[in-house]
């Protein structure tokens, strides 16, 4: 597999996106903490998380004994450069305000 | 130690070799950083320099770790920003590391030792993944990012050096 191909499977699932967006919230945090946010088995958020690791979206770190995971944006940055940054901007964030709006609350799925 | 802030991280098809002196020549940085050239001996305890397009000024630190191809780190403080300057400095470290897949390298970057709510640390945090985006394309392809040529092409229509 590619690696663009792993960064798109690993975003292809909410637990991961989930994960991603508690890692946003908070960067470098244990696996401990990771699962007190989570209504998920420590087996899936590991499962989870290495496959985010695999994708480069997660960096690992040791801090003493602590194992750290940061969420690493830049494969992100790569696909808004891939993909969105060459099509016109402008008008794909007023679409996503559009729909914000009439959906009537903030996006997460 | 506090843990680090931010660890950023790139996969790049090149050579350590030619990763490191993507981080120190001026020659180099200028293409993928915004124009930003870094003036320094590269010995540790020295000075290190940082100017803009312009040629101006911009941040400043000392050289605290240089262990070419390998690791790389420097203090950083925001001289040119009469806010940002009042904070103290914090720290990147660049680390390389080849990988098991022949001919690619892991570029890591981390960056901590800031204040608390520091206003630096929102920049940095921001900036970084257009700047490791830009340096692959470049080491990759030849070229950087179309935002980086944007501003290149910028600066030398300024009839900048």
């Amino acid at each position: 597999m590619n690696r663009m191909d792993a960064v798109f499977k690993a975003l292809a699932d909410k637990s991961r996106r989930r994960l991603l967006d508690v890692l946003y919230g908070k960067s470098g945090q244990t696996l401990n903490e990771l699962c007190g946010h989570l209504s998920m088995s420590r087996q899936a958020v590991t499962k989870h998380l290495l496959l985010l690791e695999k994708a480069n979206l997660v960096t690992v770190v040791w801090h003493g004994r602590e194992k750290l995971h940061y969420l690493n944006p830049v494969p992100i940055h790569q696909i808004y450069d891939r993909w969105i940054s060459k099509y016109d901007r402008h008008r794909v964030e007023a679409l996503g305000e559009l729909k914000k709006g009439l959906e009537g609350k903030k996006e997460r799925k | 130690m506090d843990k680090p802030k931010f660890v950023y991280s790139i996969y790049v098809r090149t050579t350590p070799e030619k990763l490191w002196r993507a981080l120190i020549d001026p020659e180099f940085t200028q293409l993928y950083w915004s124009g930003v050239r870094f003036k320094s001996d590269w010995k540790v305890g020295s000075p290190v320099q940082s100017f803009d397009a312009e040629g101006t000024p911009a941040d400043a630190g000392v050289v605290l770790q240089y262990d070419p191809p390998r690791i790389l780190s420097y203090s950083w403080h925001c001289a040119w920003h009469p806010e940002l300057s009042k904070e103290k400095p914090c720290r990147a470290t660049f680390e390389i590391e080849p990988q098991s897949q022949k001919g690619i390298v892991r570029l890591t970057i981390t960056h901590d030792d800031f204040e608390v709510g520091s206003k630096v640390y929102e920049g940095v945090q921001r900036g970084w993944p257009q700047v490791l985006s830009s340096l692959k394309s470049l080491l990759e392809t030849g070229e950087p990012l179309s935002a980086e040529k944007f501003v290149i092409k910028q600066y030398l229509a300024q009839g900048a050096k």
